[in-house]
């Protein structure tokens, strides 16, 4: 190489020729999510940045999640199947807690809710130790492991009524939607996890996966309000055996089904209460759905 | 000219003439004179055995299947050793991706999918059906890299179709979580495409003349090419045999 001009059009030429095959979405590496260092989050009036995380998620999470946001952290192999789920692995870009439909992306404040409650039966803990504004730049790192958010926008949130009074009607009608779309067949009549096909559950990578039993006292992965329980079963738990039930169930019979949901679980509640005074059945399996 | 700007007309002849290749080879398509491919895919040996599935976990399954019951279906083989479920698509299609066919339908029927492979095209609207009075739900298992995005919907007795599509070409399996024994396949092409019936036999339509490579896939014995010729009034004829193991 004599001249600059020689090395510089070289250098243009070659990497003019190279590029032109179409590159796919191969394997994530450092000096790909690098270039999404810019990405930012939004929850209410805070604004995260990933640069801003990056120290954060190497002092905390690195050592589940791993360098490359990838969920091969050194704890990983630690954490056993079923028992103890792996971690998330981000580049992918799927997530279990949203507000948005299957197959769509978690609103920021969906994953900054992730952070701060943790997750129940894991090992994800409650970060809620953090500061808004620590949570929210780490919203933005975990978001710059996927290529997803650069060419999509998140799902829109589903729409969620006002609940309802709990009534005895109510929770007979969460009884018989439990029924009509077979929820027993993975959790069980009694909600005990113990359905037909709990034992062969597995995630979306392959690993088994137990069906959240209703009956053992510890919260719901994606919180334990009744609006977190209308969340799970109206959007699915990406990436996991749970389907979205939204084009099957009814906003008002969902809040039923969560009623009767309660019923089944351990802490007392007003429709525990009730469910007692009803003198309320399990579901019959080899019943029709009509004849429960 | 200087050596330096020599060598910078050079690259950039280079450069030109590379993307113009590209450009150029575009096939032109007619909207007219529209052909077809067709051939038979043909088993060469014994098929293996498929093994019985046991449905006892939903006995509604398992009644659907008293009297013919169901086995697992990675190689079916029909009459003259006809191999049923292979997708035949254009692997150097350069015409529009999506082209006009029937809506591809996938029917969870019995307990089992029919058809077990469903060819579609990168942005064909598909519909997801079911037959049957147990739940099931539809979990196609893209992998989220290719641009396609798996969802997860539930099918009750009596749901509405589902019409989804897939954004990238992608070979996708399909299952039910609820009963493991379910598993099918999306086949995610652009261009034409067929599925050969239960003789092996398969029809691509809508293929303007040309000469075109044509890929067969089947699940467990991969994918063999051939080159084919369409001309106006002479279809291609591409037949190929896959091997026993």
């Amino acid at each position: 190489m004599r001249t600059r001009l020689q090395k510089w059009s070289l250098l243009v030429g070659a990497t003019a020729v190279l590029a032109l095959p179409m590159a796919g979405w191969a394997q994530l590496t450092p000096a790909d999510f690098e270039k999404r260092i810019g990405t930012e989050s939004h929850i209410g009036n805070i604004t995260g940045h990933a640069k801003d995380g990056k120290a954060d998620y190497r002092r905390y999470c690195v050592g589940c999640h791993g360098d490359n946001g990838d969920g091969n952290g050194e704890n990983a192999f630690y954490m056993q199947p079923p028992v103890f789920q792996q971690p998330r692995d981000f580049q992918l870009g799927i997530f279990k807690c949203r507000s948005t439909p299957t197959g769509t992306l978690p609103t920021d404040e969906d994953l900054f809710d992730a952070i701060t409650r943790g997750f129940d039966r894991s090992n994800m803990p409650q970060w809620n130790t953090f500061t808004k504004q620590q949570r929210a730049d780490l919203v933005a790192w975990v978001k710059h492991f996927s290529p997803r958010w650069v060419s999509e926008k998140p799902g829109a949130p589903i729409t969620i009524p006002p609940e309802p009074e709990i009534t005895a009607d109510r929770i007979k009608a969460g009884r018989d939607v439990f029924a009509r779309v077979q929820c027993w067949k993975c959790h069980g009549v009694l909600g005990q996890a113990n359905g037909p096909s709990a034992a062969t559950l597995q995630d979306d990578l392959g690993r088994p996966i137990a069906a959240f039993n209703f009956t053992e006292g510890s919260r719901p992965k994606c919180g334990d309000t009744d609006r977190d329980i209308y969340r799970i079963f109206m959007t699915g738990l990406d990436g996991t055996p749970m389907p979205s039930f939204a084009d099957n169930i009814k906003p008002d019979e969902a809040w039923d089904l969560v009623f009767y949901l309660r019923t089944l679980m351990r802490p007392n509640s007003k429709e525990k209460e009730m469910a007692k005074q009803l003198g309320l059945k399990p579901v019959d399996p080899n019943a029709p759905a009509g004849q429960q | 000219m200087k050596s330096g700007y020599r060598y910078l007309a050079v690259l950039s002849s280079i450069v030109l003439v590379c993307c113009g290749a590209l450009i150029l080879n575009q096939s032109v398509v007619s909207a007219a004179g529209e052909g077809k491919i067709t051939g038979t895919v043909k088993l060469d040996g014994a098929a293996p055995h498929m093994k019985g599935i046991d449905m006892s976990k939903d006995p509604y399954c398992s009644k659907a299947h008293e009297s013919s019951p169901a086995h697992l279906e990675e190689v079916v083989v029909g009459a003259n050793g006809g191999l049923q479920n292979v997708v035949l698509y254009i692997s150097d299609w350069t015409g529009a991706a999506t082209t006009e066919t029937a809506v591809p339908v996938f029917d969870q029927k019995n307990c089992m999918y029919t058809p077990h492979v469903l060819a579609m095209d990168v942005g064909e609207t598909f519909k997801v059906v079911t037959s049957d009075q147990t739940t099931h739900n539809i979990h196609p298992l893209p992998n989220p890299m290719t641009g396609n995005i798996p969802w997860n919907q539930s099918q009750p007795p009596g749901a509405a179709p589902v019409e989804k599509s897939w954004k990238a070409p992608e070979v996708i399996p399909v299952k039910c979580n609820i009963h493991p024994w379910m598993n099918g396949w999306y086949v995610v092409v652009k261009g034409p495409y067929a599925t050969t019936d239960d003789s092996g036999n398969y029809t691509i339509n809508g293929v303007p003349p040309g000469n075109y490579t044509v890929t067969a896939w089947q699940e467990k014995y991969g994918t063999q090419t051939a080159k084919v010729t369409v001309a106006a009034g002479a279809p291609g004829k591409a037949d190929f045999k896959f091997t026993a193991k």
